[in-house]
């Protein structure tokens, strides 16, 4: 029975033309990456606020399920059975397409990232500027968002996000360009190949400031605290998105969300050596032999996860530690400090790449 | 095409040191104080200088090739260089006591100047269609800038948006152009495009066609009728101390312009842009001397007499032989001098708070001042093209091209043209020596633009006498 | 019609509208997102010839950095089209003959014909047209990088070029700063530096206080 489904599935497959075989192939793969990395976002949130509920000592959201474990889903269905409110004199359509605008780009980014040794939806050869371009539409739906809605502090968000992410996008850039000089490939794989060698290989060290500035730089690019008067709830109410509601609203938290997982997965393959296993070098190469052990501490996608997840926890702790900036804060910190911090870089790793520094640049 | 030398770079030395030295002018600059801006001005001098010793040294009876040929040193690139140099010198000396007059001495000035004068010489030096463009652009976005330097000022605005727009249009058909001629050729390298063009079987059309926006381009830059109606408003409304340097240096650089699109790669086409040019040169000859008698205003005066003296340096490149050419190098660097000298004087009588734009405010100017009278009467003669001072020299040589072409009914026209011009020179010679001063004609200006302006105008006269040095130059880059 | 001419028709005809789209439509934030759409269908078009290095550039900074500057200032300035659409049904007919004549001057004279890209003329210009037909370009070799074949060709054979452009980009950004810095003194500016110096005996007084009754 089982045996005869299979071989009309089969057969179904080969009958299928090339193109269309194609189509279902990668549509199934990009399944297999959203739908793990939306589960990882609704359960983000929740982590979220218990990881804040603990550091203010509070308990957090409790009520749904066991200790609140139910809690995203309850929150998912209420957003998406909320009203759309439509303001009044807004711009219908933009109103409508900047959510999917925000939304699309980051959900896109995820194509090029490579899970493990050779797992990625697509490898290709300018993947981190893939990366660089797609990331850089997001600002449009923010700023339509918040122009599109016809309301002062909606607008006077988006006006801020746009300055700010215009800004802190050119030291990220300039940071990248740093991890290309390194590694010499814009392939992201490649890029984690290139740290393989243990601990010490990986581009952490030699890029420590760049290092920083990225991580730093992402936070301000996904409009967190501290860099959150984007939608800084004491002055603009919730700034670019004010006006959404419901299924809307839902997509810029989604899109938040999926941004921040990005970011912290791409400091993990581009500082951090990605799935490489920070044991390697250390542990003898035989331990990596042992069945299940070996598997663990071996390279693979957990190290992967794990090393974004502490990224992510970043998030969490910044927002709980840190106060917000204020604007000029934010200009000055993007154009004057990491701008400057990023060339002075670059040239101190030309200068290591030419001299051939051991055991980075040979 | 296989990378580059590095031993070419000693070919760039001057257009490397000029840029070494815009940029650690701009750094100084920064941390100088307000009354201590003429260390910018001295810099900016001194590096001039170091400059123009760095091209004499160069190599300038070979023609010599750096980055893929894509950089061409001969006589002609050395000549103009050197021209632009002292040109650009000078429109700094005059431009220094303006500028702060009017509270816009500013280290921009000096910083933007030089950078303008790397795309002229970047321009001069080209020996491929992309590097000329960029060297344009370099140019003209520095000239832009300088324009729109005083941005309180709403007729510096609207004359420096006219030049951005108008340039803009004028580089976008010498793209078209350029974009069509490397369909055509497949390369940009000017030597190839002019094999290319020599061998072609292609429709002569096509070619005519790529032609035709590039002599629109060229026309623009030159400021020749009908693609004049920047020019007047441009001078007018730039500060004087900008519209020196404007009016003079990069003209030296629009016939190098000229030469290597026309002459160097489209030389072929002779036959065809010389009629362009012909219908170009007699309307600016004709626009510009007639419209200038109705000036009242100096500036817009030097300005449509610049649109005249157009007409004859295309008359001189329109003939297509090696005298024609020489002549009209000759024409072009003489004639940016006179407008230099000529500019510097109207900078002499104004002063805070005074322009001396009209030409009223030049009455009299002998009686207080009988020396600068004496040297705007010698820019004046020379400029109207009156025997013993070096403008003469440059329009003889030009008609004596254009005549040994058979052009005769041209040059006849010219000269005509040239007596009409000739009143309005001389109708400021009559009023700053027949007439009796209305204001009290005071000069504040400093010793150095004073030495400046007298040797600018012993220069034009010594020119004049001895015409063969400067002429000998630019016969031998066309010989 | 192959699935890539699918592509890039899809494409090509979406550039072409929303290019039009660009000049044509009234709201001013309305053309600067069409002037986007059209980058973007160029981008793909760029990606289907292999240039992929170029495309994503393109993305990112026309997209990216460019056009989001434009928009904000577009949205900031908030133009009113109608006044300066003033005049212009009057300039129509010029306009419409002037773009009538350039288009059948181009037809005529920079056709396919003049360009060997027809059999029946042939050139023989030495060496710059081996092939008087432009083939289908072949698909490029798998270890081909569009990025490294770039990076090549600006730092060695358009080196000077390359560098000039460098200049005018620092001209560009010399002119924006001495044309648009003002700098005022009207403003309650704070010194980052000095703030962080800051003691707690500058600030905060301990006055020690007789109790109340």
């Amino acid at each position: 029975m089982i045996d005869q489904a299979m071989q009309s599935v089969l057969g179904w497959w080969q009958l299928l033309p090339g193109g269309w075989r194609l189509l279902l192939w990668n549509t199934g793969k990009i399944l297999l990456v959203m739908i793990p990395l939306m589960l990882a976002v609704a359960y983000y949130t929740l982590a979220e606020r218990k990881v804040i509920g603990f550091m203010q000592v509070r308990l957090g959201p409790n009520r749904v399920g066991y200790h609140g474990l139910l809690q995203p889903f309850a929150d998912a269905i209420k957003l998406m059975f909320k009203e759309v409110i439509l303001p009044t004199n807004a711009d219908r359509f933009l109103f409508l397409s900047a959510p999917v605008l925000v939304l699309g780009p980051s959900l896109a980014a995820w194509v090029v990232i490579p899970f493990d040794e050779g797992l990625s939806i697509a490898n290709i050869d300018a993947g981190l500027l893939y990366i660089l371009a797609v990331s850089s539409v997001t600002v449009y739906g923010v700023i339509l968002a918040g122009w599109a809605s016809n309301s002062k502090y909606a607008f006077l968000g988006a006006m801020r996000s746009a300055a700010q992410m215009v800004a802190y996008e050119i030291a990220m850039g300039f940071a990248l360009v740093g991890v290309l000089m390194i590694s010499g490939s814009l392939n992201l794989g490649h890029i984690v190949h290139s740290q393989n060698g243990g601990i010490l290989h990986w581009h952490l060290l030699p890029l420590l400031p760049l290092f920083f500035v990225y991580m730093i730089s992402g936070i301000a690019e996904t409009n967190r605290a501290p860099f959150d008067v984007v939608e800084g709830e004491s002055e603009i109410v919730a700034g670019f998105h004010v006006e959404y509601s419901g299924i809307t609203f839902a997509m810029f938290f989604l899109a938040e969300y999926a941004n921040m997982i990005l970011i912290s997965a791409l400091i993990a393959i581009m500082f951090l050596g990605g799935w490489l296993s920070p044991l390697q070098g250390i542990v003898p190469d035989s331990v990596f032999a042992i069945p299940v052990i070996g598997l663990l501490l071996g390279h693979g996608i957990h190290w992967l996860i794990f090393k974004t997840a502490f990224f992510m926890f970043n998030y969490l702790w910044f927002r709980a530690t840190f106060p917000r900036y204020r604007y000029d804060q934010i200009m000055r910190l993007g154009w004057k400090v990491f701008l400057p911090i990023t060339i002075v870089w670059l040239v101190i790793e030309g200068l290591a790449a030419y001299f051939k520094l051991p055991p980075w640049f040979n | 095409m296989n990378g580059f030398d590095s031993n070419e770079l000693i070919l760039l030395i001057p257009e490397i040191f000029v840029l070494a030295t815009a940029c650690l002018i701009l750094v100084i600059d920064l941390f100088l104080s307000e009354q201590h801006r003429n260390v910018t001005f001295y810099l900016t001098q001194l590096s001039l200088f170091f400059t123009f010793l760095l091209t004499l040294e160069l190599p300038s009876d070979t023609v010599l090739y750096a980055f893929n040929s894509s950089f061409i040193l001969d006589t002609m690139a050395i000549v103009l260089k050197c021209a632009v140099y002292v040109v650009t010198a000078g429109a700094f000396c005059y431009a220094r006591p303006y500028l702060k007059q009017i509270d816009l001495h500013k280290g921009e000035f000096y910083v933007l100047g030089l950078f303008a004068m790397l795309g002229m010489m970047v321009l001069i030096s080209a020996n491929h269609l992309l590097v000329l463009y960029l060297g344009l652009e370099l140019m003209s976005l520095s000239l832009y800038t300088l324009v729109a330097l005083n941005r309180d000022s709403a007729q510096s605005t609207e004359a420096a948006m006219k030049y951005f727009v108008l340039g803009a249009i004028a580089s976008g058909m010498l793209l078209y152009g350029i974009s069509i001629l490397y369909g055509i050729s497949g390369s940009l390298d000017i030597p190839l495009v002019a094999d290319s063009v020599t061998h072609s079987l292609f429709d002569r059309i096509v070619l005519l066609f790529a032609l035709s926006f590039i002599v629109v381009g060229v026309a623009f830059k030159l400021g020749a009728v009908p693609f004049h109606m920047w020019v007047p408003d441009v001078y007018q409304g730039a500060p004087t101390a900008v519209t020196v340097f404007v009016g003079s240096a990069p003209k030296i650089a629009a016939f190098a312009m000229a030469m290597r699109l026309l002459v160097g790669t489209l030389g072929d086409l002779h036959a065809e842009w010389q009629g362009m040019l012909i219908v170009l040169a007699v309307l600016s000859l004709g626009l510009g001397n007639v419209v200038a008698i109705a000036q009242s205003n100096i500036k817009r005066m030097l300005a449509y007499s610049t649109i005249g003296h157009i007409g004859f340096i295309l008359m001189g490149v329109l003939s297509g032989t090696a005298a024609g050419f020489s002549a009209a190098m000759f024409y072009s660097i003489v004639y940016a001098l006179m407008t230099l000298g000529a500019f510097g004087v109207v900078i002499l009588m104004s002063r805070a708070g005074f322009e001396a734009e009209n030409l009223d405010d030049y009455k009299g100017l002998n009686e207080k001042h009988p020396w600068f009278a004496f040297m705007m009467l010698v820019f004046m003669f020379s400029l109207a093209g009156v025997p013993p001072l070096v403008g003469f020299h440059a329009k003889l040589a030009v008609l004596r091209a254009v005549l040994e072409v058979d052009l005769v009914w041209l040059a006849i026209v010219a000269v005509l043209f040239s007596v009409v011009g000739a009143f309005y020179y001389l109708r400021i010679i009559k009023l700053m020596y027949f007439d009796s001063a209305e204001s009290e004609l005071l000069i504040d200006k400093p010793l150095d633009m004073k030495v400046a302006l007298s040797l600018n105008g012993l220069l034009v006269l010594g020119l004049g006498i001895m015409p063969g040095v400067l002429m000998g130059w630019c016969f031998s880059a066309f010989a | 019609m192959s699935f890539v001419q699918v592509i890039f028709y899809l494409f090509a005809v979406m550039m072409l509208v929303a290019a039009l789209r660009v000049i044509t439509v009234r709201n001013p934030v309305h053309a600067a997102l069409f002037l986007v759409l059209t980058f973007i269908c160029t981008s793909v078009l760029w990606l289907m010839l292999e240039a992929e290095f170029l495309a994503i550039v393109l993305v990112l900074v026309y997209v990216g950095a460019v056009m989001v500057l434009f928009l904000f200032v577009v949205m900031l300035l908030n133009i009113n089209i109608e006044s300066l659409r003033e005049g212009f049904v009057q300039y129509v007919p010029v306009g419409i003959l002037i773009a009538l004549a350039l288009f059948v001057q181009m037809i005529i004279i920079v056709g396919p014909n003049h360009f060997g890209l027809q059999d029946s003329v042939l050139t023989i210009g030495p060496n710059y047209f081996a092939q008087k037909n432009f083939a289908y370009p072949a698909p490029a070799a798998a270890e081909y990088s569009n990025t490294e074949m770039l990076g090549r060709a600006i730092f060695t054979d358009y080196l000077y070029p390359f560098e000039i452009a460098a200049v005018i980009l620092l001209v560009a950004i010399i002119a924006a700063i001495s044309l648009a810095l003002r700098k005022r003194t009207d403003t309650k500016r704070q010194n980052p530096a000095q703030q962080i110096q800051v003691r707690k005996q500058d600030r905060l007084r301990i006055v020690k206080m007789e109790a109340e009754e």
